[in-house]
């Protein structure tokens, strides 16, 4: 049994993970109001990218730029390869299927998530793929009863700056206020002169680099990926942007953080086996009693 | 109106000849396709005619087969009297799970269900009181005897049960949608307040909605498991809950005849396209998308009108 | 403010003169949502066999009050008394059960059902069939389904949409669709009627149609309250005016009153420069 600190710590780590690809999921769901399915196989997808080109290069990699390098570069080529990813499931999958409404772009998202999945499982196996150590930062420190590892730190560092930088973006730059209108009330923006298609491009296209770089810090972090991951997450994703609020871009990311230690505290303080019933307990209980979510949604209804 | 009596009749013709010059094999994949046509009937009560996102609808299937499961295997009980049991016993679970959260709306709604669906799968899974038997399940389930030496234990015998059921279940859900009831839940799903300003008990509504529906799940879960004998948490995973949610969308939500067309879809097409192996479901997954471009109504929409006098 | 030439100013009948029967009542109505006091203290007087009109600028609070009174939010403090009944702590379709039908600003149809089916649900409530009734379409719910029926075909002939009863609501045209939700209102047979802005978006003719029927509904028995921006239709049609602005009440009386009040005018226009 661990500590309450270190329960923290390590609910912080996924946490951040959870917030980084709520961030992504919460982007396209405020604009599009699409549940888009497919982004926690997207993520997936980054861990395989990012899998396979530490195993292609990984000896001219190291020798290069040494193990942070590694992370650095598994990040950055995942990130561009699922935001490519993403650009080019919008454009054949969603872009022809918007005019027909909100309930066939979920089934169309559902599809796009199957066809992932299944992809992945097709090009790189049913079996589960493990990050190998040479690769991955070791080295920690113990502080008391608690320890941190090097990796958690680095990986909570970045995170938080990523989430920063893409909060800064939102919320005080005339662009983020253009995304903030557009997701509040699609049409009008149009008409104020907001051009949706470069909103759209910057929505599909950052928001699954996120969940792409999140994939090579979780693979990093749990060593073993699986091409089932994307529902797991997907659905962690999707959870914490309402637990936020719809539409609430900083409440999903607060929302992801919160789910992380809660899933940590019910796995150390109930057990293992219980602690997604826990959270999902407590999910239903903030609903309860805040029906439009931790933060809130922005949005309310003139009757 | 005329038209789909006798399009009913050729079918219901043709389903009876069937199972007599089809191998046992088809015979239990037409089986198959009878339980998702229940299921997807009993899911079109909520997200067709209601419009409300349930996507832990599972949950109520493996209520009802878990039901008969421990009742039969550990008390005894008869398959055929735990029928209307499981029915209810899933009724009763979506009544009492869903009334602290049958207001809430639209996708909040969807992640309570899809998060109900899990606990109930994980709650399964562990095996609380060592009731469900955790991941190898219950096993030992008996089949339904209808008397004496009458026993429903050939496939063609299960055949004939689930489309009976479902054939009753047409029946009945085809009488409410034409009813007081059947017009308020469209209304709901069209404009709540406006529901709610005209009179319509928006909320006694929505919960009885889920009740039937469940109801309905439950019923199929009974058959499922004296049919397997057995029952396990992983017939009941979310991804079946969002296969229901397509056999609805991709039929035509709110329509009957397109729910059956869907169920025939999704159980039909993984046989078709077994010679392709791994895949196939490369090909699901992009013929929803197709789908969804093409004939984004479904398969076969609900069709309005006709009501008034000429 | 300014009439059509030849728009009468209505002339208080000799029926107002007379006493008559108070049908709903708001009693210093209070409603506020966070820091912002939508409704102040705000009196309201709705008689038998009149239309009185609730008219303001845009912000005062008439649209509030019409969800306060209908239930869809609950009052911050006062009363709402309908037939001598508080309707404090009710819901909206009890409400509407009690006997007020309402329409909406924004129309609110059933979009993709038919016109028959739009009307046929304000029958809803004054039925009772449930689901075993229904599977086993029982005679009481035979003889229901039949009443339904024929009081929808009536109201949807009275408002002179029979043409479309087979049509999606949302494929008529807008005047139509107006129309449309005041035949549903009139199919849950009220006992009063609460029109938010009905000639909103309607032509001259329309305006003047939709008038004429307002008083044909009076004829009927029915008390009707309105919301209007439309003055010709307001000062044509009302036989009381109560004036809201700022969530407060500033002037209430017969048309020939508050045409010319300064305080309305001022309401409306902001105080003359001197």
């Amino acid at each position: 049994m661990l500590t309450f600190v270190q329960q923290l710590i390590n609910g912080l780590t996924i946490g951040s993970f959870y917030a980084l690809i709520a961030l992504g999921y919460s982007l396209v769901y405020g604009i599009m109001k699409l549940i888009n399915f497919a982004h926690g196989d997207l993520f997936a997808l980054g861990c395989y990218v990012g899998y396979t080109l530490l195993v292609w290069v990984s000896a001219s990699l190291t020798s290069l730029f040494g193990i942070w390098g590694c992370l650095a570069v598994g990040m950055i080529v995942a990130a561009i390869g699922v935001g490519g990813a993403g650009i080019l499931m919008e454009r054949v999958a969603y872009r022809p299927i918007y005019p027909a409404g909100r309930l066939p772009a979920v089934v169309s998202a559902l599809g796009v998530s199957i066809f992932l999945e299944n992809f992945i499982m097709v090009v790189w196996g049913p079996r589960y793929l493990a990050y190998h150590s040479s690769f991955i930062p070791a080295g920690y420190w113990q502080i008391g009863s608690f320890r941190i590892t090097v990796l958690q730190v680095v990986i909570l560092v970045l995170s938080f700056i990523l989430m920063g930088v893409l909060y800064y973006i939102i919320e005080k730059t005339t662009f983020g206020a253009a995304i903030r209108a557009a997701a509040f009330d699609r049409d009008t923006a149009k008409l104020m002169g907001i051009d949706i298609n470069k909103i759209i491009f910057f929505v599909f296209s950052v928001g699954p680099a996120l969940g792409g770089a999140t994939g090579v810090m979780v693979g990093m972090y749990y060593r073993q990926i699986s091409f089932t991951m994307g529902w797991v997450y997907g659905l962690r994703a999707f959870t914490a942007t309402i637990m936020g609020g719809i539409g609430n871009i900083p409440g999903a990311m607060i929302g992801g953080i919160i789910l992380g230690i809660l899933e940590m505290l019910g796995a150390g303080y109930i057990s293992a086996a219980w602690k997604d019933v826990f959270v999902f307990v407590v999910l239903i209980a903030v609903l309860i009693f805040r029906p439009t979510g931790l933060i809130g949604e922005k949005k309310a209804e003139k009757v | 109106m005329k038209k789909n009596i006798v399009i009913f009749i050729i079918v219901a013709v043709a389903l009876c000849i069937f199972p007599f010059v089809a191998s046992t094999y088809l015979v239990d994949v037409v089986f198959f396709f009878g339980i998702y046509t229940l299921l997807g009937l009993s899911l079109n009560i909520i997200l067709g005619e209601v419009g409300l996102f349930d996507l832990g609808h599972a949950a109520f299937y493996a209520v009802g087969a878990y039901t008969t499961a421990i009742l039969n295997t550990r008390l005894g009980i008869p398959i055929f009297v735990l029928l209307p049991i499981s029915g209810i016993a899933a009724a009763a679970f979506a009544w009492l799970v869903c009334s602290p959260i049958i207001h809430l709306r639209g996708d909040y709604l969807c992640i309570v269900t899809i998060g109900m669906g899990e606990i109930v799968r994980i709650a399964l899974l562990n095996d609380p009181g060592g009731l469900t038997g955790g991941p190898n399940g219950v096993f030992g389930i008996e089949r339904p005897i209808l008397g004496g030496p009458l026993v429903i234990e050939s496939s063609i015998a299960f055949y004939f049960l689930i489309w009976i059921i479902v054939g009753l279940s047409i029946f009945a859900l085809v009488r409410l949608q034409n009813s007081r009831i059947g017009r308020a839940w469209n209304c709901i799903r069209e404009d709540e307040v406006a529901a709610e300003a005209t009179g319509i008990d928006v909320r006694s509504l929505k919960l009885l909605c889920f009740i039937l529906g469940a109801g309905l799940a439950g019923i199929a879960g009974n058959v499922y498991a004296s049919k397997m004998m057995c029952v396990s948490p992983e017939s009941f995973t979310f991804m079946d809950s969002c296969m229901y949610f397509c056999i609805v969308l991709l039929g035509g939500s709110g329509s009957i005849p397109g729910t059956i067309i869907g169920a025939g879809a999704i159980s039909l097409f993984p046989e078709i396209f077994r010679s392709l192996a791994k895949y196939r479901m490369l090909f699901f997954g992009v013929a929803m998308v197709a789908m969804m471009y093409f004939r984004p109504g479904g398969l076969w929409p609900r069709k309005r009108g006709g009501l008034g006098s000429k | 403010m300014s009439l059509k030439k030849d728009n009468k100013i209505r002339e208080p009948s000799q029926k107002y003169k007379q006493k008559k029967d108070v049908i709903l009542e708001t009693q210093k109505l209070t409603k506020k949502f966070g820091g912002l006091i939508a409704v102040n203290n705000f009196d309201l007087k709705v008689k038998q066999g009149e239309i009185s009109t609730l008219i303001g600028p845009n912000g005062a609070g008439k649209t509030t009050v019409f969800n306060v009174v209908t239930g869809i939010y609950p009052a911050d403090g006062g009363k709402v008394i309908f037939k001598g009944e508080n309707l404090n702590g009710y819901k909206p379709h009890e409400i509407a059960a009690k006997g007020i039908a309402r329409t909406f600003q924004n129309i609110r149809l059933f979009s993709k059902m038919t016109c028959l089916e739009n009307v046929m649900s304000g029958q809803h409530c004054r039925c009772s069939a449930g689901i075993w009734s229904s599977i086993f379409k029982t005679s009481k719910q035979r003889e229901e389904e039949r009443k339904i029926r024929e009081i929808a075909e009536s109201r949807l002939k009275q408002v002179g949409l029979w043409e479309y009863r087979d049509m999606l609501a949302k494929n008529i045209p807008y005047g139509s669709q107006r129309m449309l939700e005041i035949a549903r209102a009139l199919a849950t047979n009220p006992d009063l009627l609460i029109f938010d802005e009905p000639s909103s978006g309607l032509n001259e003719e329309e305006s003047d149609n939709l008038m004429k029927f307002l008083r044909t509904l009076l004829k009927e028995g029915l008390p009707i309250l309105l919301i209007e921006h439309d003055m010709n239709v307001v000062m044509g049609i009302s036989d009381w005016i109560t004036v809201m602005d700022e969530g407060k009440k500033i002037a209430e009386g017969p048309p020939k009153d508050i045409y010319n009040n300064p305080l309305v005018i001022e309401a409306y226009l902001g105080k003359e420069e001197e």
